[in-house]
């Protein structure tokens, strides 16, 4: 195995393109060096990114969003006032991820490229509108967060290509999101289901909304559906029932040994009922 | 009874810090992995990803020809003729003609890194064919089974029985028909538990060395450090004498670490190496996979009760698996299901049956748990149906001293009226309940152990102990020990220092098994201090020139008995102990023995839970254990017991469980996906420390280590009909499983009663 440590994305890239074998980015390595340990992945070439100026920086941009580098930890994440002001669902997911210890290491991006359909902080991106800058050896191109993990273990990144960052839109006024997941336990666990929305709302009315699924298709899912359910609403009993009822319907899910295809199916509409509320009432100011 | 924190002793009862405890939290303390010796090789093993297989081909070659590599065994390096347990031993350590589960050691490997090692473990090349497999035990028992073992049944079994049955028991008194006859209702279910792992923080790990010479020692983390040398050494066909065994600390074992796995492996690939010591150490996959779950069972009980809850008869059919090799508690499971009742009339039948997968080892009360959750659930549903306190249908067929057990024998002093009583007079049963939220109670049995015991201690120059046993501290023994010797003594806690030693510096121990360590090396150690005391006071006597037997010792000193045995101020055990290299030599004790007087220890346990009824996901809201520890030696551990039990026992009834795939493979051999319950599952776990004193013990100690995992089953599955309505027939609760149970019942959405 080869350890590269570059010190810019595009030297990076220049090693990634003319890996032979098996290769795998290194951030936080709560993923890569797990499976390494196991015997699961033995790369290579091993390319830490971590090196790279910027990379636990996080960054309002000039339109009022966020650009999060690759290599910010869950820790950073959920110590960062302003973010989680204005993406709180964004922050929960990752912050559910794994233990204290491994909040100290993991990564939005690496829990993105690990591409699990369970993965609990990709949801929440999903559902906030966020994209991601890929840099290749042909320069840069900006990719919505939904298209980059293509089946379980799988990204859509060709090889020589690497994420460089994490954008968020602005979150602008009268918006909230939030995401839940489902474990038989309270916290060490992966997602059976997982669910994020994200909405704006007109006095009580809701006029945009985003909602995303997780661990119940191969992918996690941007469900239009579930959010034309939503919109126009004021989260009324019947707008609650008709969104439950679009996330079911979008739910592909298998039988394992974390859950059923009915139980998967029938806790997406659960959880949707219970992360709009969450979100309706943060839009509002209610809570946070 | 007596109430926790009696004062009619100076330490006995009180909470010094633990002996072990300064180490433990600093990282101090060696466990099994910490073991390090110069020249030593790293091992690994090759475990077939088949649950049942003939093994064709073993091809070493390649991983012999890698460089680095110093040894590797197959099982035609042990020798051969075995018969019973120690074939069972052999064949489980490393497999012959066929891998009978997933997981099972075909091959190993010492190398001089553990990386080399892997990587030689991946190079040997095995050639299986794959036979049909049996998982469930219902499935295994049936006629046309794949049978795993022809040959296997012992002579209980009746001719004809299905292949994988090999021990068959049956026992009982009374006229359970009569019994039934009398019942103004008869009930009868069928149960179902998963196999669950113990779950220990510390995987196994040792390190073996065996020269061409025979002579060996070993370094390992186990709950009984005689019994990893007398299987070793069995399977090996090397003398049990030249083999030294040192135990390390333990980070948990609950009954895990008291046979053999990989040990032997060690030795051999030792062997092989020539004389190099050799390391192995267990991933949490490789335990899981490999090590002993305890069994998983299918039980049928009936019961008969009158409308004012006396129970007329039991029965009891339990078909228990304990993986490929005989084993399976069903024995203990039965003995246990019915114990807490008076019973003129009652049944047992059971069948220990093969399946693919991991023989399994003791689990805390092995077989109890089982037992209890289908008695107890059944009564808890009887109870109901005739609208009885749950708690006083156990009270009022309570067994006391001197009833006949169900088990055959007949109660000596045993505190289970006095557990119910206190459950019911706690707060926790006066604490409301609202909606999606119920109370279950359910009571559990375990039994104590004496068993071969062997302990010396020794006083110092400067007038301290110092305790040899042979029983590992995995549950707070050498702290307990040294309060029993202190106070026996008359001097300080930490004056007392117990070790806990390896083979060559005392006779055959079994291990810390059956609660017995605080009891059987306790009484040892409490045997031993009073001969040192009688050697003290004749040393004395002989100074003063009178009679030993004038002479007594109070409060860590001999004085006379009287003044007519002669006026002399006492003589403490300093002054005793500074010249008594003058005065007749070193000073001892010692113990050799099976200690009797085991005191049994019943146990009530109430739990509330709340249940989101659109999830089935099940939180436990209040727990309160109840038990009977005769007397607790240190309460601090008694109690840090009774709540290990208890969360070890809400694991099993709510999440974890082997999962197997169609193909045999275990699913989930890794802590993310076996789902022990972690700390903000739980809320503190309320105990109440019952103490009816043991009279077969100096301090009147009863085992209190595992009767805590036995009523948390049928307790937490008699809570949640509580406050779902369901009854949930089959461990564990999961989620998935009760959403089912409470959607089937409602079809047009969940809407649940609120609790009472």
């Amino acid at each position: 195995m080869r350890y590269h440590s570059p010190t810019s994305f595009d030297e990076a890239v220049g090693i990634a393109a003319k890996a032979q074998g098996v290769t795998r980015f290194l951030a936080g390595g709560t993923d890569v060096l797990v499976q390494m340990r196991a015997g699961a992945v033995l790369p290579d070439d091993l390319i830490d990114v971590k090196k790279i100026p910027g990379v636990r920086d996080i960054t309002r941009t000039p339109d009022g969003g966020w650009k999060i580098g690759v290599a910010v930890s869950g820790a950073e994440l959920g110590a960062h006032e302003e973010l989680c002001r204005d993406w709180p669902g964004v922050v929960e997911g990752m912050e559910l991820v794994g233990s204290t210890q491994v909040q100290g290491r993991a990564t939005l991006t690496g829990n993105l490229c690990n591409g699990s359909p369970a993965a609990d902080s990709v949801p929440g991106l999903v559902a906030a509108g966020a994209t991601v800058t890929v840099t290749g050896a042909n320069g840069t191109r900006e990719v919505a967060v939904q298209d980059i993990p293509s089946r379980p273990g799988k990204t859509s990144l060709a090889q020589g290509e690497v994420i460089s960052a994490i954008n968020l839109p602005p979150r602008g006024e009268n918006a909230g999101d939030a995401y839940l997941r489902f474990i038989p336990r309270t916290e060490m666990d992966i997602a059976v289901v997982g669910c994020a929305v994200s909405l704006r709302v007109d006095g009580h009315k809701i006029v945009e909304a985003r909602v995303a699924l997780g661990a119940v298709a191969p992918t996690v899912l941007l469900v239009s559906d579930a959010a034309d359910a939503l919109i126009g609403s004021t989260l009324d009993d019947a707008a609650l029932e008709a969104l439950a009822t679009a996330a079911r319907a979008a739910c592909k899910p298998i039988d394992d040994k974390r859950g059923t295809v009915e139980f998967r199916v029938d806790v997406a509409g659960v959880l949707a009922r219970r992360a709009a509320r969450i979100a309706y009432d943060r839009a509002k100011g209610v809570s946070k | 009874m007596t109430k926790n924190g009696s004062s009619e002793f100076r330490l006995v009862g009180t909470r010094p810090n633990r002996p072990d405890g300064l180490d433990k939290v600093t990282g101090r303390a060696r466990y099994g992995a910490d073991a390090s010796m110069p020249g030593m090789l790293h091992g690994a093993v090759v475990r077939s990803p088949h649950a049942h297989a003939r093994i064709v081909k073993i091809d070493t070659s390649k991983a012999e020809a890698l460089p680095g590599v110093k040894g590797v065994v197959t099982r035609a390096d042990f020798p051969t003729g075995l018969t019973g347990e120690d074939w069972d031993l052999q064949e489980n350590t490393m497999a012959g003609e066929k891998a009978l589960y997933d997981g099972h050691a075909v091959a190993a490997v010492a190398a001089t890194s553990p990386l080399l090692a892997q990587e030689a473990a991946r190079l040997i090349e095995v050639e299986y064919e794959v036979l049909p497999h049996v998982i469930d035990v219902d499935d295994a028992i049936k006629p046309d089974a794949p049978a795993i073992r022809p040959g296997a049944a012992d002579h209980s079994v009746p001719e004809g029985s299905p292949p994988n049955v090999v021990r068959y028991l049956e026992f009982g008194h009374g006229d359970i028909e009569a019994g039934f006859a009398e019942a103004d209702l008869v009930m009868e279910n069928t149960y179902k538990t998963e196999a669950t792992h113990q779950g220990y923080i510390e995987p196994h790990a040792c390190v073996g060395q065996l020269g061409a010479d025979g002579k060996g020692e070993m370094w390992v983390c186990t709950q009984g450090q005689w019994y990893i040398r007398r299987m070793c050494a069995a399977v090996l066909g090397i003398e049990a004498a030249q083999l030294r065994v040192t135990p390390s600390e333990i980070g948990g074992g609950f009954g895990g670490k008291t046979t053999i796995f990989m040990e032997p492996l060690s030795l051999a690939l030792s062997r092989k190496a020539g004389g190099k010591p050799v390391k192995i150490v267990m991933s949490r996959s490789e335990v899981l996979r490999a090590t002993g779950p305890t069994a998983s069972a299918s039980m049928d009980v009936k019961i008969g009760m009158k409308k004012d809850g006396t129970i007329t008869a039991g029965y009891a059919n339990f078909r228990m698996q304990g993986g490929a090799f005989p084993g399976a508690p069903v024995d203990m499971a039965l003995y246990c299901a019915f114990a807490g009742y008076k019973l003129a009339n009652v049944k047992h039948v059971g069948y220990d049956v093969l399946a693919n997968r991991p023989k399994c080892a003791a689990y805390r009360a092995p077989g109890s748990p089982m037992g209890a959750f289908a008695v107890e659930s059944l009564v808890d549903e009887m109870a109901r149906k005739l609208g009885l306190d749950p708690l006083d249908v156990r009270l009022k067929n309570a067994v006391r001293e001197g009833d006949k057990a169900s088990y055959g024998p007949t109660f000596g002093s045993i505190g289970l009226v006095e557990t119910l009583e206190a459950a019911k007079a706690h707060p926790n049963l006066k604490a409301p309940l609202g909606p999606n939220q119920g109370r279950g109670v359910a009571c559990g049995y375990w039994f104590n152990h004496g068993g071969e015991t062997s302990v010396s201690m020794a006083i110092g120059e400067d007038g301290t102990a110092t305790v040899s046993v042979g029983t590992p501290d995995i549950g707070g023994g050498r702290a307990s020990i040294a309060l029993m010797v202190a106070e026996t003594l008359g001097i300080d806690y930490d004056d007392v220092r117990v070790n806990v030693v390896e083979t060559g510096a005392l006779g055959v121990n079994e291990p810390t098994h059956g609660s017995r360590a605080t009891f059987a090396s306790g009484k040892a150690a409490v045997e031993s201090t009073n001969q040192a005391i009688k050697e003290m006071c004749r040393r004395a006597a002989a100074e003063w020139g009178i009679d030993p037997e004038a002479v007594e010792w109070v409060n860590g000193a001999a004085q006379p008995t009287s003044s007519n045995a002669g006026k002399f101020a006492p003589m403490t055990i300093k002054e005793i102990a500074a010249k008594m290299g003058s005065t007749g030599g070193p000073i001892s004790g010692h113990y050799e023995g099976l200690p009797s007087g085991v005191g049994a220890s019943f146990g009530t346990h109430v739990v509330d839970v709340e249940v989101d009824p659109e999830t089935g996901r099940t939180t436990i809201l209040r727990y309160l254990v109840v038990q009977d520890a005769g007397r607790a030696i240190h309460p601090a551990y008694v109690e840090g017991q009774y709540q290990g039990g208890a969360v070890q026992g809400i694991g099993w009834a709510l999440n974890e469980a082997y999962i197997y795939g169609e193909d045999g493979r275990l699913q989930n051999p890794i802590f993310l996906d076996y789902r022990v319950p972690v700390a903000s599952d739980l809320p503190m776990i309320d105990t109440v420390i019952v103490e009816v004193p043991n009279p077969g013990h100096p301090y009147g100690v009863r085992g209190v280590g595992e009767t805590g995992i036995t009523p948390p089953l049928p307790a937490i599955a008699n809570a949640i009909e509580h406050a779902t309505g369901q009854r949930i027939r089959h461990l564990p609760i999961s989620p998935p499983k009760l959403l089912k149970a409470i959607k089937s019942a409602a079809p047009s959405g969940p809407t649940l009663q609120a609790a009472e």
